[in-house]
């Protein structure tokens, strides 16, 4: 994964509330087992509509509850595959956000009348080091997990910084106990 | 010992390190997965603990009673399925695929087989993954990029979520089930109040509820934004527990009893929900929780969300919800596919025949749950009415196989999610329990289930 630090440039609106997965990449797609090119198939229903517009800037602005649904990471692939490189909205899908997470693609979440005066200001600069977004002269803060947010602007591989953690895991499978067959076993 | 939650004893439990949570059980389908064994493949990794894993093949899956992935007719499909069989093989995982007696839709194979206890930590890269809470099971779904991290160390960096409790007081009415409990309370909520949290399901309601009612519940939790739905094990779970497969012999009884939230346990929030106003439900929009009972009407729009949603479905405001006409019945998915689901439909279609209108299909959830509804006679009853009774698979849950609705179709579906274009590009999809599908097939169109007979 590519570091994340800042992110500035033209926002693209998507002014809909609870634009769910099936709508950002649609399940014809989700038959192909290769992870590259779903940026061509971003919302391939939504986008055969008169008058959809939807330019591939840096920021995408959103509606509440954004990738709500699947737990689809092919939805967050077509949209860094579009172009896009942060997403803002009142609030997102929880699986979506942490998809968005594991492959740079970073997630802002603002208050609802922030996000709309960001729609309306057309130019953004995130700064995920800071936690703010500066747009139309203001500067608004903005909550990460501490760690996750560590993990992006460090370009972490997060397998490989679990797997440092293997003794702890191996210690954690002795002392456990389960009950019944393995899966191997039925 | 200050008093916890059931979600927080199974989180302390498993927690390896700070942020490191252990998954007990991972289960994995042909969509979600094929990008995470290529990518351990590429990175040299390989799967740390295949005995916790286990495989299913469900979404692409024909329900034409295909026995072999070589005989899916769409190349994608059919290449998706060979790929999990090819991988599961390689990486040494159980993997029921098509033809297997145990294949079905994955979040009813793992009840069915028992790999689903009380107190574990599930996952699946399936939003749905929630179902499993009904076990008492913090259960739920992934990302792919976290199916990777969980097949090469059998773990998960995790936030830790916040919770809330709904507690349901009443008896729900007659006719009156599980499926309408969820749909009105998402209604309630909305389709974002539980982000970011763990949602335990409480009260004599749900205590009342079978283990198949209590996994309809727990499977739409992500439809209210939850991260997961738990509900607390008792007699009933492990009864249900017994004698499956992967069950312990003896249960440890007294530690599943232990699991559920101590007297006093705070919750970050709490919603009461009176079960016994609760009527059986009909969504009129593209979300689920664009919904109503359906004595009710469709509403007057809100929102531009509202007014997309009823242009999509082609509604006009105040048409009573019992006068909207159908052209297809799709009973199956995770949500409403188990044997009790197929039994309460059965019942109600049982010398009736489906509406000349109206093409209607039943999809079991399994190939163990099609066994059992032939043994008990339930096919003939389904076929006698006119209904196509089908194989097991996600079927017309999501379009991805060969059961989907031809652009303008209206359907009423006991599946989980009235998307715009979710059964296919340009279908229109209400919500409903079992009963309420069956009955709609009969009458070409909805009816409140507690008069009709």
């Amino acid at each position: 994964m590519q570091p994340v630090r800042v992110v500035d440039g033209e926002v693209t609106v998507l002014d809909r509330a609870d634009v769910d997965t099936d709508q950002i990449i649609s399940k014809k797609q989700l038959k192909r087992v290769e992870r590259t090119g779903y940026g061509r198939f971003l919302f391939e229903e939504w986008a055969k509509e008169p008058g959809w517009h939807l330019p591939p800037n840096p920021i995408l602005a959103a509606g509440r509850n954004f990738g709500c649904g699947s737990s689809r990471e092919h939805a967050p692939w077509a949209l860094e595959d579009y172009g896009f490189r942060a997403i803002v909205a009142p609030s997102f899908g929880d699986i979506f956000y942490s998809n968005c997470t594991k492959i740079g693609l970073l997630p802002v979440v603002l208050p609802e009348d922030e996000v709309r005066a960001l729609m309306a200001a057309g130019h953004a600069r995130i700064d995920l080091e800071e936690q703010e977004v500066a747009f139309a002269g203001r500067r608004v803060s903005f909550d990460i997990d501490s760690e996750t947010a560590r993990r992006l602007l460090e370009g972490l591989d997060d397998i490989g910084v679990t797997l440092q953690q293997e003794p702890a895991i191996d210690a954690f499978e002795r002392r456990q106990q389960r009950h019944g067959p393995v899966t191997t076993a039925l | 010992m200050a008093p916890s939650t059931l979600f927080d004893k199974i989180w302390d439990a498993h927690q390896v390190a700070p942020g490191l949570i252990y998954i007990d059980l991972h289960l994995v389908h042909e969509v979600t997965s094929p990008q995470a064994f290529e990518s351990l493949r590429l990175a040299g990794r390989t799967v740390r603990r295949p005995d916790r894993t286990l495989a299913t093949a469900d979404h692409n899956v024909p329900t034409d009673g295909s026995t072999a992935a070589a005989q899916i007719r769409d190349q994608l499909s059919r290449v998706q399925v060979e790929t999990l069989e090819s991988n599961c093989r390689e990486f040494g995982i159980p993997a029921y695929s098509i033809g297997s007696s145990r294949q079905g839709i994955v979040h009813v194979i793992g009840p069915e087989l028992g790999v689903t206890q009380p107190g574990m930590t599930i996952v699946c890269g399936d939003s749905h993954t929630s179902t499993h809470g009904a076990f008492g099971a913090l259960a739920f779904g992934i990302g792919t990029s976290e199916v990777e991290h969980v097949l090469a160390t059998q773990t998960l960096q995790q936030q830790k979520p916040s919770t809330m409790r709904i507690t349901y007081e009443g008896e729900l009415g007659p006719g009156v089930t599980a499926k309408d409990l969820i749909l009105a309370t998402i209604q309630r909520i909305g389709t974002d109040g539980g982000v970011g949290r763990a949602i335990e399901y409480a009260g004599a309601a749900v205590e009342r509820l079978s283990m198949e009612g209590r996994m309809t519940v727990c499977n739409m939790t992500m439809e209210a934004g939850g991260r997961a739905g738990l509900i607390a094990p008792d007699d009933k779970t492990l009864e249900w527990i017994e004698g499956r497969p992967a069950a312990p012999d003896p249960l440890p009884v007294d530690d599943w009893h232990s699991l559920r939230s101590d007297s006093g346990a705070a919750f970050g929030s709490e919603v009461a929900i009176d079960a016994s106003e609760v009527s059986p439900q009909v969504t009129w929009g593209t979300t689920p929780a664009q919904v109503v009972g359906v004595t009710g009407a469709v509403p007057e729009p809100a929102s531009d969300g509202d007014r997309r949603a009823l242009e999509y479905m082609a509604l006009a405001p105040g048409t009573p919800m019992r006068e909207i006409p159908l052209d297809r019945v799709f009973i199956g998915s995770c949500t409403n596919s188990r044997i009790s689901d197929l039994r309460e439909a059965a019942e109600v279609v049982r010398g009736r025949r489906v509406s000349a209108q109206v093409n209607a299909m039943v999809v079991p959830g399994s190939q163990q749950v099609k066994a059992q509804a032939e043994a008990e006679g339930l096919d003939d009853v389904f076929r006698k009415a006119g209904f196509d009774w089908r194989s097991a698979g996600c079927s017309m849950c999501l379009a991805m196989n060969p059961d989907v609705l031809q652009a303008g179709e209206r359907c009423a579906s006991t599946s989980n999610r009235n998307y715009e274009g979710r059964q296919g590009a340009g279908g229109r999809t209400h919500l409903v329990s079992p009963r309420m599908a069956a009955a709609a097939a009969v009458e070409g169109h909805f009816v409140d289930i507690r008069e009709w007979s």
